[in-house]
């Protein structure tokens, strides 16, 4: 991808926005979601986003579309929780490697009809390679602060597939996101770097982590630079944070990183917070507002939006940095 | 932006930047070196355990060094739970952490539940680039820093050049090829001790000066760290000396680059709050800048020491001490003024020269070793107290020679050895050196040593005592190892155990029982003194040895009713992990003849050569072992007269057949079933088993990889065609009628002989009829040549094993054995409710023949295994309880 890396020295790179924002609106029922193949499955399927790959292939191409045609430079595969661990909350753990498979392949598609479209502008699926739903440094049981819902080894087993999925289905790289607990990370960056080094591949990788409130810490409670360190060992393409916090409130932290390390800085914040009834209602004027002191600033490479971003935020956000250069680094 | 700094973090970051201050490494929370941690480890107490890391980081450590190598404690259960304690307690994780270990498995352990970027303390190309360059790819990919120590194939680096040559070959290797951030390597450049009165221990300190200096001027990025508290290991027990010595020690060891360390804040002095004088001293001894530096810090080391009155040299009212009080005054001072003439006094009032020395002198040389075991002298005195006393043999040694009938018995050959995978050797050099001067001839293999080399050389040289040494904790499942090929081997050397890590509980639990003779742990150079006279004096050792293998024995079964609360695993856990036999390789042996036969009448005589005398001795309440009781100091003479006794009434017993000796044995094919049975066919279709052999597996928790024992491993399972055998013999009957006979004329004496004999002469069928079961009816070992000694040693190939004892306790098996070979019928002997036999002098048991068949203790199961028994045996959880009582974790 040294074409990714090139375009990078130039340009502000645009990701997409929310996957699961624009799935709300096609208000799919149970019976949509088990399509022909799983209609007898024996588990409720109703909010296994992931699935809709293989059971609506077509509404998910469809908002990979819309996202490039806002002017997006990279679209995430719909695999935030394609792992056989979060998958297992399913039933659905031997599906993992099929569902980050055909989700990097759907996503694929539409990428290179977009780069045949417009050669002067390639577009890139990053394959998302999101936290699952357990801890390897927290505990779920305050009685038992030394107990442990997930090791490392099992993350890795995990995470080991879905990289193996991810790079077959066709992703240009590889993005771990809304990290809430380092080691989960770690334990990805471990696995990718064997499936790297196995393959003799030099594939691209984004981290990004999120910083829950005000604290100004993970989930894991690690400040912005420990989390920083933490990654550090892994030639990364970017790091970077999203979700949680809106563009407003991220931007110190992301400001923390960006004093601190040679690689490209990212950020997809959400719409702002969630109101009162858990949507987002940051219009896309407002946050475009809200990214423009990271331009003006010069902090970012990499901008998107999280959740309650939709294809208008994007093509708000894509026109803004048009007009401005990126974060420089000293290489 | 991001320059190439030292960059570690907790939960908050720790960067190491040139203006940054010497980072504070905790050390408290490191088994081996704080006994209070390793208890709360031992003790479960984890809570407490916290406690000591919160302690630490509340007084500063910017980092902390987690240890869990301790023989006695699982590692990697230990590291991986304290860490994710750990990483609850915010406080405390904020700070990094250093997973220090031997065991490259506990790093890892730790490597995977710390979210942090910590530090590994420590790797090394000790065992090859190989290792070297695979465990350093690994730690890189976990993202840690890494320390190096100054080790490679050869070694430890004790010098300036090779401390150089190991570092700069280190630091290529990882930054060329493996790719590794030269800002997360640390080297360990390896600190000694100084001022041990040893020659080439001068340099110690200056050499990890410049070696630092040289590090930091030619290997771009690095940081220097080194454990501080062990360059005035000399000085133990004078902490007013040693906290001058280590804060000039890091004093003049950050000057020349040292970044890091640990140390204990605890013992550090403030550099400039040292007395002037105490300054000059510490620093000559640090920077090797007089001769006489070490024996002037130890003069004022003296005088500081407190209260205690320091004699000066011109000080000779100890000369108005009485001799004893002179010669001991002599020793413990290093003082040799006087010696001779002490000596020589001493010689005068004593038979032989000899005494001179077992008497006088090793009453003094105890005094040195009681005052420095309890930290009240230094080594480089002991050093001198050890030349005083080589001076006092020297001088005795014409008049010993002269007098050419008295044995010298305190001189001896001892083999010292580094074992191998350990490179310390302060600590043996200085066993070899006090043992020296005390007249033993030293044969020091160095570090290292494999122990075939350790072995082979006991031999050539026909050494008296094998000393092991080490430091580091890998060592001590090395030294269980030579202690098991000195067994394997045949050796009967006394072994002596030493090393910071040894320990009296490791060598009690894990070393003694492996080795049938003795076994000493010895944790310092003057005790090895008391322990290899003791040891080796002709007229007391037996009685000696047998006492320290008594000791440990005791304490071995404390230390396991200790342990016995919480480390089983469950029964599917320990099938998992059955002992597996390589069935391949070593295929099963078609017995020659399969079937029940019987033997109606043995001759006795036959049987005479098989007797084990020894427990014919125990019964009567004489402790020793056959024939060595015989001469034994305290019971020899009543074990001859005893034994004379016997020989005429076994002479008796045969000539006149008043004891008949029967025995039935059957062998069948066989194959074992995944519920640790044992299923017997009635001929080789082995369609339905006609009985079942139900046996028992182990669950006391093993290390890794350490296979579960239940005597079914040892029978291969269907698909390979096996066999087992069982057997009852007995020499009983006619026993008890010639028992009453005695008893009805008041001889109680010969009432007990009786039976006595009859037990032996059992025992001795079982081992006979084991025998020919061997070469000829099953005949899977036709060309076994024994001596009755080793039978008894059970060398041959094969075991035995019997219902009721320690891998087989359960006593139910019997009515299995009684039905399969008709017993009652073929031979008489029956079994009570109780399931003992009768007569009482019966023997029974199974035949198992493959060559990895072994005897083991079952030792305590868990309730799952007793249900499941319950099942397999058909009968009740109570009764199941009933029978194996004894044996189930309560």
């Amino acid at each position: 991808m040294s074409n990714l890396k090139s375009i990078l020295k130039d340009r502000i790179l645009v990701l997409d926005g929310a996957m699961g924002t624009m799935l709300q609106n096609y208000a799919f029922q149970e019976k949509d979601f088990r399509g022909k193949r799983f209609a007898d499955f024996p588990v409720s399927l109703q909010g296994n986003n992931d699935l809709l790959s293989l059971t609506q292939p077509q509404a998910i191409k469809d908002i990979h579309v819309k996202y490039f045609a806002a002017g997006a430079d990279i679209v995430e595969t719909n695999t935030f929780s394609s792992t056989s661990i979060a998958m297992a909350d399913y039933q659905m753990e031997k599906l993992a490697y099929e569902l980050n498979y055909e989700s990097a392949k759907l996503a694929k598609e539409v990428a290179d009809l977009f780069t045949a479209k417009e050669p002067q502008k390639p577009r890139f699926v990053a394959g998302s390679i999101g936290p699952t739903n357990k801890t390897a440094s927290l505990s779920p049981d305050v009685n038992d602060p030394g107990f442990r819902a997930i090791t490392f080894d099992q993350l890795v087993e995990a995470y080991s597939e879905q990289t193996e999925a991810l790079l077959d289905g066709g992703a240009d790289i590889l993005l771990v996101e809304t990290i809430f607990d380092t080691l989960n990370a770690k334990a990805a960056l471990f696995a990718i770097e064997a499936v790297k080094e196995s393959r003799k591949l030099d594939v691209p990788v984004m981290v990004s982590g999120t910083i829950t409130d005000a604290s100004g810490r993970t989930l894991s409670g690690q400040t912005a630079e420990a989390f920083l360190i933490s990654l550090s060992h892994v030639d990364l393409l970017s790091v970077g944070f999203n979700c949680a916090l809106g563009a407003d409130q991220l931007m110190p932290y992301v400001e923390r990183l960006g004093r601190n390390t040679d690689a490209y800085i990212s950020v997809h914040p959400n719409a702002g917070l969630p109101n009162a009834f858990g949507a987002y209602d940051q219009t896309p004027e407002k946050m475009k507002e809200m990214i423009r002191p990271y331009l003006e600033k010069n902090l970012v490479n990499i901008i998107g939006g999280c959740c309650g971003t939709g294809p208008e935020h994007i093509r708000q956000i894509a026109e803004l940095t048009s007009t401005f250069s990126p974060r420089k680094h000293v290489v | 932006m991001s320059e190439k700094y030292l960059k570690l973090s907790g939960l908050e970051p720790l960067v190491v930047k040139p203006n940054t201050n010497f980072v504070n490494v905790g050390e408290r929370t490191n088994v081996t070196g704080s006994r209070k941690f390793l208890r709360l480890i031992e003790e479960d107490n984890f809570t407490a355990a916290l406690e000591v890391a919160r302690e630490q980081v509340i007084n500063g450590a910017q980092i902390i060094d987690v240890n869990m190598d301790e023989g006695m404690i699982d590692g990697v259960e230990a590291m991986t739970r304290f860490l994710n304690l750990l990483q609850a307690e915010p406080d405390i994780a904020r700070v990094p952490i250093m997973i220090d270990s031997s065991k490259w498995e506990i790093i890892e352990a730790g490597l995977k539940v710390v979210q942090g970027k910590c530090v590994v303390n420590s790797i090394s190309l000790k065992e090859g680039e190989e290792v070297f360059f695979q465990q350093a790819k690994t730690i890189k990919r976990y993202g840690a820093a890494v320390i190096i120590m100054a080790f490679d194939e050869t070694g430890q680096a004790d010098t300036l050049d090779r401390r150089i040559e190991i570092c700069k070959r280190s630091y290529d290797l990882l930054v060329d090829q493996v790719g590794f951030p030269p800002q997360d390597i640390i080297f360990d450049p390896n600190i000694f001790p100084v001022g041990t009165g040893m020659e080439e221990h001068r340099t110690n300190a200056l050499d990890f000066f410049k070696a630092t200096k040289w590090i930091r001027e030619n290997l771009p990025h690095v940081n220097i760290s080194g454990g501080v508290s062990n360059v005035s290991f000399s000085f133990r027990g004078n902490n007013h000396v040693r906290e001058a010595m280590h804060s000039a020690f890091l004093y003049h060891a950050i000057q020349h680059g040292m970044t890091m360390g640990i140390v204990n804040p605890t013992l550090l002095e403030i550099y400039s709050d040292i007395p002037k004088k105490l300054l000059t001293y510490v620093e000559d001894v640090l920077l090797d800048r007089r001769d006489d530096a070490t024996e002037r810090l130890l003069v004022y080391s003296e005088q500081v020491k407190g209260n205690r009155k320091a004699k000066t040299k011109d000080d000779l009212s100890w000369r108005k001490e009485d001799l004893q009080g002179r010669i001991t005054h002599a020793l413990v001072r290093g003082i040799d003024a006087h010696l001779d003439e002490d000596v020589e006094e001493a010689r005068q009032l004593v038979d032989r020269p000899i005494q001179v020395i077992e008497q006088f002198l090793m009453n003094g040389m105890n005094v040195v070793g009681d005052l420095f075991g309890s930290g009240q002298m230094f080594l480089p005195q002991v050093v001198k107290s050890a030349r005083v006393m080589k001076k006092a043999v020297a001088y005795l040694l014409p008049y010993i020679e002269e007098q050419k009938d008295s044995k010298q018995e305190a001189a001896g050959k001892i083999l010292l050895a580094t074992v191998k995978g350990d490179v310390h050797d302060i600590g043996k050099n200085i066993v070899g050196v006090v043992l020296g001067c005390n007249n033993y001839e030293i044969i020091d293999l160095g570090v290292m040593v494999p122990p075939e080399k350790i072995i082979q050389t006991a031999i050539e040289k026909q050494v008296d005592i094998i000393g092991l040494s080490g430091l580091i904790t890998p060592s001590l499942d090395e030294m269980v190892y030579v202690a098991q090929e000195l067994e394997r081997t045949n050796s009967s050397v006394p072994l002596l155990i030493g090393g910071a890590t040894t320990s009296r509980a490791h060598t009690a639990v894990k070393i003694d029982p492996v080795y049938n003779h003795s076994v000493v742990h010895v944790n310092d150079a003057s005790r090895a003194v008391t322990v290899v006279s003791q040891l080796l004096q002709k007229d007391q050792e037996s009685v000696y040895r047998q006492s320290v293998k008594d000791d440990y024995a005791t304490f071995r079964k404390n230390f396991q009713k200790r342990k016995d609360s919480k480390t089983y695993i469950p029964l599917l856990d320990a099938r998992e992990q059955k002992f597996k036999v390589d069935w391949d390789s070593n295929p099963p042996v078609k017995p020659k003849q399969l079937g029940v036969q019987v033997i109606d009448q043995q001759d006795l005589s036959v049987l005479v050569d098989y007797i084990d005398w020894s427990p014919f001795f125990r019964t009567w309440d004489l402790h020793g072992k056959y024939p060595d009781i015989l001469n034994d100091q305290v019971v020899g003479e009543q074990a001859k007269s005893l034994f004379e006794d016997a020989q005429l009434l076994l002479q008796q017993i045969i000539d006149g057949n008043w004891l008949t000796a029967k025995a039935v044995f059957g062998l069948f094919p066989a194959n074992s079933n995944t519920a640790d049975e044992i299923e017997i066919y009635a001929d080789e279709n082995r369609k339905e088993p006609v009985h079942k052999f139900i046996s028992l597996r182990q669950q006391g928790k093993k290390a890794k990889g350490k296979p579960y024992f239940a005597l079914a491993d040892f029978v291969a399972p269907k698909g390979t065609d096996d066999y087992v055998g069982c057997f009852c013999v007995t020499s009983g009957f006619g026993s008890d009628a010639l028992a009453k006979r005695f008893e009805d004329n008041n001889d109680m004496y010969n009432n007990i002989m009786v039976k006595a004999l009859a037990d032996r002469l059992a025992e001795a069928f079982a081992e006979y009829l084991h025998k020919k079961v061997r070469i000829e009816h099953w005949g899977y070992q036709p060309d076994e040549q024994f001596s009755n000694e080793s039978l008894i040693q059970e060398k041959y190939c094969g075991i035995r094993p019997a219902p009721g004892y320690p891998a087989c306790p359960d006593h139910l098996e019997k009515n299995t054995i009684w039905d399969l070979l008709d017993v009652s019928n073929a031979i008489g002997v029956t079994l009570t409710e109780s399931l003992a036999m009768w007569p009482a002098a019966s023997v029974s048991g199974y035949y198992f023949a493959h060559p990895e068949a072994r005897y083991f203790g079952l030792g305590k199961m868990e309730k799952d295994q007793l249900i499941d028994y319950g099942q397999r045996r058909n009968i009740g959880l109570d009764e199941a309880e009933k029978w194996l009582r004894p044996n189930l974790n309560e």
